[in-house]
């Protein structure tokens, strides 16, 4: 069953001479459970088109429709709805709150969903156990080493439960071990069935996928769908595996 | 010649690219240096008006005057009053006049003022011929008003007023220099002393024929007399009145005023609204260095990094430290320039001779001292922008400088705690705002600072209307009030300005996260515009008592509260304009969506 679906999807910059299209007419389903990997050098619109699936921004042109609902002809109001409920973002500059405690990073997404404060506390802590980091969860950010924050950010990603998460270039910043933290999440969450959009320029986190799909000036150039996926070891498929204390 | 030419070209494109800035730290120090200018000015118009109005008149040189309190004692007084007109270099004289003291009806009106009557002739006196301004002077049967206080009465020619129950018609307003205006009437007992003897605080003056005059003597109040003196060209009046002057009230001996003391007491008349306009220069200066303290604050890490950029290309400390110091030199020197300009300009407005004497609204003229002055505040200003900066750049390392490395967010564990217990909106707008607090309490100081000028003028105005005796009577002092209050506003908005654009920027990547998580652009801004919005009302309501506390020291006793919804009114507007002043630049930060900030990372 498809959950996400892009059609004809543009997004360009600037003007005249200095026209970019960041993203160019591009078709892009993604399946419930499906977790999809976007390579492709810098600049060649990544970014830009997970900020489109997400809401994050607009299109020119294009369609997108998630669970149903047209995402492209939503007002303020309903993106900010579907960010909220729905959606769940994954960055790789954290983009953690500095003034906020892991666990108040964490229930943010819940409270802007008005559940209770003791609901939202609940479901935070629930998640940072899930992620390790329950003895750091009234820890700044700037507390936290690199891993630790993005696995924050992953938890918060999560704190309402979204039909999808789309994550940016979520290892970027994040030395071996730390990357192999995060990977070991996604497994997970892959397993548990959350579709996952991931945007990368490492083809480690790339083969961890179901599907790869390279960009290149906007535009779609090749799609695979990879046969290992997510089965076996991850941090094998990775090349973690010397880091892995379970290899 | 070189490193000039990298200072000045750096300091120009710097503020060539943010003009915006650069305009408003203009206004800041311009509000500053004219309220000072215009403080300063206020200082000689009324000598000028008062010359004028003495050559106009004739003015005397001496006044002696002598109080009698027994009909029995007035051949003893008129005989030392008359040996003082042949004293040596006295060349003129009028008089001696009979004066006496009475009440005053209006139309037939209930009594409603005290007044001081002098006898006069209809012929032209030789010195003191009141200038009249309206109607005619003295015909029998008829009264001519000096122009106070018929502007404090609202009499005017034609009226029909009663003195002691005798009734006279209007037929002038006139205006002297011999005699301070109501409400400083005080020749009688030497400039300064009081009234009390007769009950009879701020009597008007009334000329009438000098035998309506005499007829208003009673043996309670029996007639004293004055008479004005003209002395040689060259004799100066000051010793010559001290040296007929006896300290003693109770004494018969003459009582002898100057000129001088005469013009103090005009002098007096404007120095309410020299207070006034030097106390708000200061309160302005203050909220100047505010507006610099947050442009600069808003800017240090840009400064810094750039600051970096320079050392690293081989600029030194004093290299990055003169470009700085140029760039806000610059703008200071400008300020001063039109500050200097605009006080120059706007000092007509408040120097008025108003109801006392004769002339036109005059445009003191820039004096080398008040030049010196404005230019000294607005560089002192200028220069405190630069120092944090420049110090800063002098000490930390360039590749510190160059890392882009903010200072990290304080956090306030009481705040913490207090906020995660508010809507989430709050909760986000309050931790935003306080990973500022220094910025957050520059915002508080500043609404304080201009919340106490503006309550002190409310006081004031409120004083005034309590003793306001008439329409047209505190004119100027109305006009310097709403001056700076204007000011005082203008200033405080100007900060709000730059607290908010400082906030909305700091703030950037934070509400972008924001709204990723789900806030719509309106709950992020109303977040940080409440967030701004709560050190607004701590230091509005502050801003209160300090601003009675400072009516209180410069008026003194007797201070009038205003009303209750006088001053809510004045807290919530303020606390309103903050709110909206930051939601605005949040919302329109706002606009392009929380994209473009996570692309460049904030």
């Amino acid at each position: 069953m498809t959950l996400l679906s892009a059609r004809r999807l543009s997004k360009s910059y600037g003007r005249g001479g200095g026209l970019v299209r960041a993203v160019d007419d591009v078709d892009l389903d993604v399946g419930a459970g499906e977790t999809v990997a976007v390579m492709g050098p810098s600049g060649c619109g990544k970014s830009t088109l997970l900020h489109l699936l997400g809401g994050l921004d607009r299109p020119d042109s294009g369609e997108i429709t998630l669970a149903g609902e047209r995402v492209d002809q939503q007002g303020e109001r309903g993106l900010a709805r579907l960010r909220r409920d729905a959606v769940g973002f994954v960055f790789q500059a954290f983009y953690l709150m500095d003034e906020l405690t892991a666990v108040e990073n964490v229930e943010l997404p819940a409270l802007l969903a008005g559940r209770s404060p003791r609901a939202a506390r609940g479901r935070a802590l629930e998640l940072l156990e899930r992620t390790g980091l329950k003895d750091r969860a009234r820890f700044l950010p700037s507390a936290l080493s690199g891993g630790q924050r993005q696995r924050v950010a992953i938890a918060r990603a999560l704190a309402n439960d979204p039909l999808l998460v789309l994550a940016d270039e979520p290892t970027g910043n994040l030395d071996s071990a730390a990357t192999l933290e995060v990977l070991r999440l996604f497994e997970g969450l892959h397993e548990a069935g959350q579709t996952l959009v991931v945007v990368t320029h490492d083809a480690r986190i790339a083969a961890t996928a179901d599907r790869l799909i390279t960009m290149r000036d906007g535009a779609f150039v090749d799609e695979t769908r990879l046969t290992g996926g997510t089965s076996g070891s991850l941090a094998r498929l990775a090349g973690l595996a010397g880091l892995d204390p379970e290899a | 010649m070189g490193r000039l030419l990298i200072v000045a070209r750096l300091a120009l494109r710097d503020l060539r690219h943010r003009p915006g800035q650069a305009v408003l730290l203009l206004i800041a120090i311009t509000a500053a240096t004219a309220t000072l200018t215009l403080g300063l000015a206020l200082g000689n118009v009324t000598s000028q008006h008062y010359a004028a109005t003495k050559v106009a008149t004739r003015g005397p040189d001496v006044v002696a005057s002598t109080l009698i309190d027994s009909p029995a004692g007035q051949p003893a007084a008129l005989a030392r009053i008359g040996a003082l007109t042949r004293a040596p270099g006295v060349t003129a004289r009028s008089g001696p006049y009979p004066v006496t003291f009475t009440s005053l009806a209006v139309n037939g009106r209930p009594e409603s003022a005290s007044v001081m009557v002098e006898g006069r002739g209809q012929a032209p006196a030789a010195v003191d011929q009141p200038q009249v301004t309206a109607g005619t002077w003295i015909r029998p049967g008829q009264a001519v008003v000096e122009r106070t206080f018929a502007g404090t009465e609202g009499i005017t020619v034609g009226d029909r007023i009663s003195l002691d129950g005798k009734a006279f018609r209007v037929g002038g307003i006139a205006v002297t220099a011999a005699v301070p205006p109501e409400p400083g009437i005080c020749y009688f007992f030497g400039c300064g002393r009081q009234l009390q003897p007769f009950g009879m605080a701020n009597p008007g003056l009334v000329w009438l024929p000098a035998a309506d005059a005499r007829g208003l003597a009673t043996p309670a109040e029996p007639l004293s007399y004055l008479v004005n003196l003209r002395l040689a060209p060259g004799a100066e009046a000051g010793p010559f009145a001290a040296s007929c002057n006896d300290d003693d009230v109770s004494s018969p001996a003459p009582l002898v005023s100057d000129w001088q003391c005469l013009q103090a007491t005009d002098n007096g008349q404007v120095m309410t609204e020299q207070e006034a306009l030097l106390t708000a220069s200061w309160l302005l200066a203050l909220l100047a260095v505010g507006s610099v303290a947050v442009l600069v604050g808003g800017r240090m890490t840009e400064q810094v990094r750039r600051a970096g950029l320079l050392k690293a290309a081989g600029g030194t400390p004093r290299l990055v430290a003169s470009v700085l110091l140029a760039e806000h030199l610059a703008v200071g020197a400008a300020a001063a320039g039109l500050g200097l300009l605009a006080g120059h300009l706007a000092a007509p407005l408040v120097t008025g001779p108003g109801g006392t004497l004769l002339g036109a609204p005059l445009t003191p003229p820039v004096t080398a001292g008040m030049a010196a002055l404005a230019v000294a505040a607005a560089l002192v200003i200028a220069g405190a922008a630069t120092f944090v900066p420049a110090v800063r750049a002098a000490r930390a390392s360039t590749a510190a400088m160059l890392a882009d490395a903010a200072r990290a967010p304080s956090r306030s564990g009481l705040l913490a705690g207090i906020s995660s217990r508010l809507p989430v909106t709050l909760l986000v707008g309050l931790r935003l705002a306080a990973r500022r607090p220094r910025r957050a309490l520059l915002g508080a100081a500043s609404v304080f600072v201009a919340m106490s000028g503006v309550a002190a003028a409310l006081w004031a105005r409120a004083s005034l209307d309590r003793y306001d005796s008439g329409p047209g009577a505190n004119g100027p002092l109305d006009q310097v009030l709403l001056v700076v209050t204007l000011g005082l506003v203008l200033l405080a908005v100007v900060n709000a300005i730059l607290i908010a654009w400082a906030t909305v920027t700091d703030a950037r990547l934070a509400s972008a996260v924001t709204r990723v998580l789900g806030a719509t652009p309106g709950q992020v801004s109303v977040g940080i515009a409440a967030a701004q919005a709560l050190p607004a009302l701590a230091g509005a309501v502050l801003g209160l008592p300090a601003g009675a506390a400072l009516f209180a020291v410069l008026s003194g006793p007797g201070a009038v509260t205003p009303p209750a919804w006088w001053l809510a009114v004045v807290v919530l507007a303020a606390v309103a304009a903050v709110a909206v002043l930051t939601f605005i630049p949040s919302r329109l930060a706002g606009r392009a969506g929380p994209a473009p900030v996570l692309l460049t990372g904030g």
